[in-house]
């Protein structure tokens, strides 16, 4: 974790905010809160517990295994998406139990189903500042050729 | 106990809906106001009426903001204070519950609420970028996500529960279309059929193009006042009874259930219970057609119909204008058109209109109770109102 620049507080904790959520992403990790206090775990980050209203968190890396629980092709896209329409967005499930929206990748033709398994993937792209982060996105985990 | 009614809405207005070219918002407003006031010979304007709530949502559509007391000044009611409401599209239904309270609250007896929009002179993505601003930018839109695509993330999910198709989807879309084909303010007056709606190209699977509401300018207002005062300036009031507002994640992947806007089960569980209505004494509701399948979810989400028979309620033909219960007889927003900001009142405009047997073709017959049902974003924000023609 050392070499990812994180915004910190005084005392070296991990700031829970949205920006230090992208900025694991951009180093391949999917990263939720668990709050000290509750347990609850909270994604994306906050910095009043949602539950508890505690304020102390740690990071924990999630498995970034996931099932769809709802998706659409997007047919008529915004400018700057214009060119990779149709795509694919999603609500996921994690198998933590936190959901998560994303856009959802398939690399054959297969019937997208609600239920599927999916894997994080990450962007490679640096960012490049507020708020043009690096994005993860979901990939069908297996597909089976019938 | 808060006593009722809240307050009473004593004239209306609403511009035409639609492309009104040439036309900035502050000029499509005043439209409005100018058919407010003139319906109500007995309000002076500028010596009565003590403000105006206006709700406007896209400042960036023509670079100005600021545009409460701009509004104001454009319609003669300068120098009273004017206050511009920002709930997505829920932002005039949010400056009407508003405007109740200010009555209510006794600061002022008379106010003007009401709403506009300018979008049509823009660029289609420019216009749907600006509406998508209402959702969850860093975890939504950042990924390519747009509106019609949140909504047919929850189509998919009530579809995948209830075994809702799309034929009743474009069932609605039919219906409203009808309504709009006989409102003569209405951006789309033209039916459809099924097939249409059915062949429509697809915007964001399963939504197709005519299960989006459309783009459109407009303005919309009322005057409010206490219900004491009402028959000073009006022999033909009507009273609000019951208001209800709540809120939701702006994020729709944080909720638990993708089918329901709980939002809308909230404010209008809110409104029935200080009204003492329930769903089956409603006559007649205009509710949020942004998509058809937020109509669907909304009639079952105020208590219209069972949890996931919103389809079935639809293809029973009920909620037409001849139904038990019907629902967006000015068109809705897929016909009349969605200036945004100005579409609460603009739901509360046919509600005055069909309570005081104004609505002309589309009038429901004995309509004495109404209810309108408006959201923003898909579901962050809902507000419910409840409206009688007798105190």
């Amino acid at each position: 974790m050392e070499e990812i620049t994180l915004n910190r507080d005084k005392k070296g904790e991990i700031l829970p905010t949205i920006q230090n959520f992208y900025r694991f992403c951009g180093h391949g990790r999917l990263m939720a809160l668990k709050c000290i206090e509750c347990e609850k775990l909270i994604i994306p980050p906050r910095i009043i517990c949602p539950k508890c209203s505690s304020s102390r968190f740690k990071w924990i890396q999630l498995s970034g295994k996931a099932k769809l629980r709802t998706f659409s092709f997007i047919h008529i896209a915004p400018k700057q998406f214009s060119s990779q329409a149709p795509y694919i967005i999603g609500i996921v499930k994690l198998e933590e139990g936190l959901s998560l929206s994303g856009r959802i990748i398939v690399d054959k033709d297969v019937k997208l189903e609600i239920g599927m398994d999916l894997i994080v993937e990450f962007e490679d792209t640096v960012s490049v500042g507020w708020p043009q982060w690096p994005r993860y996105y979901f990939r069908l985990a297996k597909v089976i050729e019938q | 106990m808060i006593e009722k009614p809240l307050a009473a809405i004593v004239s209306a207005g609403l511009s035409k809906f639609g492309k009104l070219d040439g036309l900035s918002a502050r000029e499509i407003f005043t439209y409005a106001a100018k058919e407010a006031f003139d319906k109500c010979p007995n309000l002076d304007p500028r010596k009565d009426v003590k403000g105006l709530y206006l709700g406007h949502m896209t400042e960036s559509a023509e670079h100005q903001g600021h545009t409460g007391p701009l509004v104001a000044d454009w319609i003669g009611l300068n120098p009273m204070p004017a206050v511009r409401f920002e709930n997505a599209c829920a932002s005039s239904g949010v400056a009407l519950r508003c405007g109740i309270q200010a009555i209510k609250s006794g600061f002022v007896d008379v106010i003007m609420v009401g709403g506009v929009e300018k979008l049509t002179h823009l660029a289609t993505s420019d216009a749907t970028e600006y509406l998508a601003l209402s959702a969850d930018n860093f975890f939504e839109q950042w990924h390519g996500f747009t509106f019609p695509g949140l909504f047919a993330l929850i189509a998919r999910a009530h579809m995948h529960e209830y075994d809702t198709t799309g034929e009743q989807l474009a069932t609605i879309a039919v219906k409203n279309h009808h309504n709009g084909s006989l409102n003569p303010k209405a951006q789309m007056q033209k039916e459809i059929t099924i097939e249409q709606a059915m062949t429509s190209r697809v915007v964001a699977s399963p939504l197709k193009l005519f299960d989006c509401s459309l783009i459109s300018d407009g303005a919309s207002c009322v005057i409010l006042t206490k219900p004491e005062l009402a028959k000073r300036f009006s022999d033909t009031p009507i009273y609000i009874q019951g208001s209800g507002q709540a809120s939701d994640t702006i994020g729709l992947y944080e909720r638990d259930d993708l089918t329901s806007l709980n939002a809308v089960t909230l404010a209008a569980r809110d409104a029935y219970e200080m009204s003492g209505m329930k769903p089956k004494d409603i006559d007649v509701a205009e509710v949020h057609d942004c998509f058809t399948i937020a109509e669907l979810i909304i009639c079952e989400d105020v208590g219209f119909c069972k949890k996931g028979d919103g389809g079935k309620l639809v293809q029973s033909g009920d909620t037409a204008i001849d139904g038990n219960i019907p629902i967006n007889t000015s068109g809705g927003l897929k016909s009349k058109g969605h200036p945004v900001g100005a579409t609460g009142v603009a739901q509360a405009y046919e509600i005055f209109l069909q309570l005081t047997g104004q609505a002309g073709a589309r009038q429901v017959n004995d309509a004495e109770i109404g209810l309108t049902l408006n959201l923003g974003g898909h579901g962050s924000t809902a507000v419910a109102h409840v409206y009688s023609n007798t105190i």
